[in-house]
């Protein structure tokens, strides 16, 4: 071994100018793609940050119209969910995969205090929805079993809905306890909840009970939410839609079939597909990265061939003392590997440490995307299992480099190197 | 007999077909000391890279020590040439950026002697030829006659069967030229190595026992010179 990284040392001290420019390209190359996937890392864990508020395992259903005839019913027929529903999904039927079930029925109202207002949608909820879609309060308190049993007129926002109401730098904990008109009438602030995205700034909270009895919804029910147990598999997934679904849909007389009866969301598939496009994202930076790097690997190639063309002569000379043709392909093959391996470890630990850089940088920073605060980037760089691939990439590429040169130094015939000049 | 040629021809095949050996007869004992003379074109540096296996031939045989050369892989013939063969060049053919032991220590590397071993046996034969001064030198430091004589401690330090010369004072003033020649007149009487030198030097011709004349392919005259009285000019230096 010391003997070939001997031969090998000597093969590039006298070419140092010509090793380092082609070493700068693979550095380049291995650079780009441990900077680009650091920085894809950063930008999916960004995505992952945004909907780390629901929880992965919960479902969300709607009415929704039927789209094929049933029962001498007619397609296009709107199907609303009442309690009925309820009952089914908490029912023994789903017993297996149904978990919590909670519901809501929301309507839309003009919000004002003073001479401030806005419109919202307000939601007659339960209080197990705030631990599914995992609702944050700031200031204040969720609607509880109290609110709904005695059909309170309280209300909980978001901050971002609190501020449309007061005045500028006002702070928002200063509403608790004020009185707001909805609609025609006055509802009590309660809680103060974070901002999300995600679920929109205008939706005001307020007990189930109230809002059905206040707006008349009689038996109907907006969305009925659930979290699922023991669904495992996107297969299992699917199964238990198509089951769900059919149950459903034939209470209220529409087609087991009907894909459009009701909706459902679940956001295991969502789960899934954001599974998929990080797995996209990172396999379309690894060819952008890998074919980057191809352009150095071809100038590694490329030096490798210069150098058994300069050296062919030497190559004879070893050939007529005794060297196997695999002895000088070894040579070539072995210096390609660690020109290659060398300068593409210096590019991946520039790559790492740019990526800290980013960290430190960019991923401090944060745009404001509807009233809140999103890192562009969080935690970008790349974890072990990606050096090793990548180490993986660079040894194979080093030999590829070497290969052609390596096959031209093992045809060459000791006859012909000598008298080669 | 430790070499033998039986009816060897070589025909080379780059357009016009081009019969170069037509057909050798060659023996040569152990311990001989033997030139191949020729003019240019004659056929002598074929033979001699068919006699150093660097070449092929087309039909005949070729044996050493009793063994048929033939049809060898490359990994065979490298094998060969490292253990029964030390080739002297004309232009030394020495590694530029070795220095003069590691030049010497080099066919052992490829016998995979160990590194210590191998140097240690590379300064021997360097201090016999009276170089271990010049150890760590690179041949761009040392003299023509100093390369030929790495180059050939190089030949030596397998202990070969035979020692191939191809026209080892070519690149040699005449003083050194007669040193190389007597070095390798010494070795041959004091160890008994075989060598056999190609050269169009009747000078150089003359310093060995034995001379085999070539000319168009074909083995001329076998001249006994024993008495190295063969040239005119050669009795007593090489002329250049």
């Amino acid at each position: 071994m010391r003997d070939i990284f001997t031969e090998i040392w000597e093969s590039i001290r006298r070419n140092k100018l010509r090793t380092a420019l082609t070493g700068f390209a693979v550095s380049w190359g291995i650079f780009m793609l441990i900077v680009l996937l650091g920085a894809g890392n950063g930008l999916m864990n960004s995505f992952m940050r945004g909907s780390e508020g629901f929880a992965t395992n919960s479902v969300e259903v709607g009415g929704g119209w039927t789209s094929m005839p049933y029962d001498g019913l007619k397609a296009g027929r709107r199907i609303r969910l009442d309690e009925g529903d309820i009952t089914i999904t908490a029912g023994e039927l789903f017993d297996q995969n149904v978990d919590e079930v909670t519901a809501s029925v929301s309507t839309s109202a003009t919000v004002s205090l003073k001479d401030k207002s806005f419109s919202a949608s307000i939601e007659g909820c339960f209080p197990t929805i705030q631990d599914m879609e995992k609702i944050e309060v700031r200031y204040g308190r969720f609607i509880n079993q109290a609110d709904i049993k005695g059909l309170r007129k309280v209300v909980v926002m978001p901050e971002s809905a609190a501020e449309n109401l007061l005045k500028r730098g006002t702070g928002t904990e200063t509403l608790i306890g004020q009185y707001i008109n909805v609609g025609n009438l006055a509802y009590k602030v309660v809680g103060i909840t974070k901002s999300d995205r995600m679920r929109g700034n205008n939706q005001l909270y307020a007990p189930f009970t109230t809002v059905k009895t206040v707006y008349g919804k009689g038996e109907e029910v907006g969305t009925i939410s659930f979290t699922t147990k023991g669904l495992t598999t996107e297969k299992a997934n699917e199964a238990f839609e198509k089951q769900y679904k059919s149950a459903i849909n034939l209470r209220h007389r529409a087609s087991p079939d009907d894909e459009r009866a009701i909706w459902v969301w679940n956001r295991a598939h969502q789960d899934v597909q954001m599974n998929q496009g990080r797995n996209i994202l990172q396999t379309a930076l690894w060819i952008i990265g890998i074919f980057t790097l191809l352009g150095g690997i071809v100038g590694v190639s490329n030096i490798m061939l210069i150098t058994v063309k300069e050296r062919t002569h030497e190559f004879g000379i070893r050939k007529a003392i005794g060297a196997t043709p695999w002895d000088i392909t070894k040579l070539i093959l072995a210096e390609s590997v660690s020109i290659t391996a060398f300068f593409g470890y210096l590019g991946m630990l520039l790559g790492m440490l740019t990526c800290t850089l980013l960290d430190k940088t960019l991923g401090q920073s944060t745009i404001t995307v509807m009233d809140e605060q999103i890192a562009m980037l969080v935690n970008p760089g790349v974890g072990l299992d990606v050096a090793l691939e990548a180490t993986l990439v660079l040894i194979v590429a080093g030999t590829l480099a070497g290969f052609f040169p390596a096959r031209r130094a093992f045809q060459v015939r000791p006859i012909e190197a000598l008298r080669a000049e | 007999m430790l070499i033998e040629l039986r009816d060897v021809n070589k025909t080379y095949n780059n357009g016009q077909p081009l019969h170069v050996l037509k057909g050798i007869n060659l023996s040569i004992d152990k311990g001989e000391f033997v030139s191949i003379m020729g003019a240019s074109g004659s056929g002598k540096s074929t033979l001699l890279n068919i006699l150093g296996i660097l070449d092929n031939y087309d039909t005949g045989e070729y044996y050493i020590d009793g063994r048929l050369i033939k049809g060898l892989s490359e990994k065979q013939a490298a094998a060969y040439r490292n253990s029964m063969i030390g080739f002297i060049f004309q232009s030394f053919n020495l590694i530029g950026f070795k220095t003069a032991v590691e030049n010497v220590e080099l066919p052992l590397f490829y016998q995979g002697v160990s590194r210590q071993k191998r140097h240690q046996m590379a300064m021997q034969y360097l201090d016999r030829l009276g170089l271990a001064d010049w150890a760590s030198h690179y041949p761009n430091e040392m003299s023509g006659g100093q390369k030929q004589r790495v180059a050939i401690a190089r030949a030596l330090i397998t202990n070969p069967k035979i020692i191939l010369a191809d026209e080892p004072t070519g690149a040699l003033d005449s003083k050194t030229s007669e040193e190389v020649m007597q070095l390798l007149g010494q070795l041959n009487r004091e160890e008994g190595v075989t060598i056999i030198v190609v050269t169009h030097e009747s000078g150089v011709a003359n310093c060995t026992d034995k001379i085999v004349h070539i000319k168009d392919g074909i083995i001329g005259r076998i001249e006994d010179n024993r008495l190295h009285k063969a040239s005119v000019f050669g009795t007593s230096t090489i002329m250049k």
